[in-house]
């Protein structure tokens, strides 16, 4: 392996990887995919939604095919106070059956629920059947530069430098070749990464489809905000999988400095919620898990390019939080990475100059322009999540005295709440706050 | 559905939590604190050692005059690259097929 070269060397198998390997080896380029793992996926972890368009856009219709667990038919937001929660959703019978006509990936569902174990190794094996080598077990450790310019990796086994023309770096959060590779603008703070923890649950599938009055293919999202992340700016979140639920919850890391509450305890503390415990009670649990979220955002992403060299998925911060999204992202990065190569060879130049058409088509793309949109948001939600605390609990207030039918005139009603209102947050507060929120994600 | 639901699953220790993780372990740590003097003489008073409490993995405990490590622990999700406040933490990939082993993910 040596003295092989390749066109392309693709580091980390995960969504953004084999999505660049899979499109590259399908143009008929040499690429090999490094995976860290003894298969790909045996080290990540996401709270397990993934969408079809994206997955459609890359493996066209074998993306039916795909390890999914459940069909996403119905989404819920819960806020949350200790003992209660205001619930919004959306559920149609229609809604996730499959992504608008006419795309590509119109044989996924839109959202669909999967075990990133069994994902990740379905996909890159996806990308190996397009002629992509792939060498699990295999951790890189370093970029080979010369001249400035990247043309290699280095492997840690024997005999473990490997050249190629262009290197791809999908190697996740807290890439460490983003650093080697010289991407890195700045370090990354601890205000721009959550750390989520979550368990797998396991439930009969009957009982599933009844707590959630869905069916055998059908699953059920819900977010849970409010006083589940103790004072700590993050989420809660129960997603279905066909025979388990995926249980989870995650906060800053810069506020679980602060508050030292262990993300153990805050999960269960999210468990032990009466409404979440409902729906969990009885079940197994099968595997614990943990993993950071890159939530810096715009303002926090890496050079996407330099010479020889493209980075893709979370190890350049692309994440959008406000609407859990992430491996979405991440395969449209890595399948456009892989455009921006095969375009570059046939025009034997791989410069940064020639490379950062990968830019533009992410400009181009939802990838850059939903990132860009809420850009302000991680800087908010670091320095007030107090935020996420005083709301919820004024909405739950607001509709128990609206649902409490005690013959107090709704109108009393109406001045009672606003009171309340006022007694916490004044009216200058609140279109500050309001302003604050709408800025950060307009 | 029952009034009363039976308590939740597993609300359990974080040992007991771990004990559901699949690892295969390296003989030798992929982790280790470069400036120990830090802990003991600044991250106590300033910081109250957070590494103790946000390590999802009990990883990191103080065992009076040092950190102690139980890096078999580690499920490798790099918090600790950001969260030690004087980034005296040197976490490292472990080697290729070491380490946490996802059965699930």
């Amino acid at each position: 392996m040596d003295t092989e070269r390749f066109d392309a060397i693709v580091v980390g198998a995960g969504p953004a990887g084999s999505a660049a390997a899979l499109t590259m080896a399908r143009a008929g380029l040499s690429v090999v995919l490094f995976e860290r793992g003894e298969y790909p996926g045996a080290k990540n972890v996401m709270g397990g939604v993934m969408y079809g368009r994206m997955l459609g856009d890359v493996v066209g219709e074998a993306a039916a095919q795909a390890p999914m667990e459940r069909r996403i038919v119905e989404e819920r937001l819960w806020m949350a106070t200790p003992s209660s929660a205001v619930s919004v959703g959306y559920r149609s019978a229609a809604h996730g059956a499959h992504t608008p006509d006419g795309a590509a990936g119109s044989a996924a569902p839109n959202a669909f629920t999967v075990l990133r174990a069994q994902f990740d190794r379905w996909f890159a094996a996806r990308a190996e059947a397009a002629g992509a080598l792939l060498i699990t077990g295999t951790t890189v450790e370093d970029v080979i530069r010369r001249d400035g310019r990247v043309v290699g990796v280095r492997a840690g086994r024997e005999g473990g430098d490997v050249y190629g023309d262009v290197v791809v770096i999908c190697d996740g959060v807290n890439s460490f070749l983003a650093q080697k590779a010289g991407l890195q603008r700045r370090p990354v703070e601890p205000s721009e990464m959550a750390l989520a923890v979550k368990e797998i649950i396991g439930l009969p599938r009957e009982v599933i489809n009844e707590r959630f009055a869905v069916s055998d293919e059908e699953g059920v999202t819900i977010e849970v905000y409010g006083s589940v992340t103790q004072g700590m700016a993050g989420y809660g979140f129960i997603y279905t999988n066909r025979e388990s639920l995926s249980v989870g919850i995650g906060a800053l890391i810069s506020h679980l400095m602060r508050t030292k509450i262990t993300p153990y305890a805050l999960l269960d503390g999210f468990k032990q919620h009466p409404l979440v415990a409902r729906l969990i009670t009885g079940g197994q649990p099968q595997e614990y898990s943990a993993h950071a979220i890159p939530e810096g955002g715009y303002e926090a992403m890496p050079n996407l390019f330099g010479d020889g060299v493209l980075i893709a998925g979370d190890a350049a911060m692309m994440v959008n939080g406000l609407h859990r999204e992430g491996s979405n992202l991440a395969m449209t990065a890595g399948r456009l990475a892989g455009e921006t190569v095969i375009e570059a060879k046939r025009r034997g130049d791989l410069s940064a100059a020639a490379l950062a058409g990968y830019r533009d088509r992410l400009e181009q793309s939802f990838v850059l322009a939903d990132l860009r949109k809420y850009r302000a948001l991680p800087a908010l939600a670091d320095r007030r999540p107090e935020l996420m605390a005083i709301y919820p609990q004024l909405v739950n207030e607001a509709v128990e005295e609206m649902l409490t039918v005690d013959g107090l005139s709704k109108r009393a009603k109406q001045k009672k709440i606003w009171r309340r209102l006022r007694a916490q947050r004044s009216l200058w507060q609140i279109m500050k706050d309001g302003y604050a929120g709408w800025k950060a994600i307009r | 559905m029952s009034a009363e639901p039976a308590p939740p699953p597993l609300g359990g220790t974080i040992e007991e939590k771990l004990y559901s993780v699949q690892y295969r372990h390296d003989k030798q740590s992929h982790i280790s604190i470069t400036h120990g003097d830090t802990c003991l003489e600044r991250c106590g008073e300033e910081w109250g050692r957070p590494c103790t409490t946000f390590c999802p993995a009990k990883v990191y405990e103080w065992d009076g005059e040092k950190i102690a490590i139980s890096y078999e622990n580690c499920v490798e999700c790099t918090s600790c690259l950001l969260g030690c406040p004087y980034r005296v933490i040197d976490w490292r990939l472990p080697r290729g097929g070491y380490g946490v082993h996802y059965r699930f993910g």
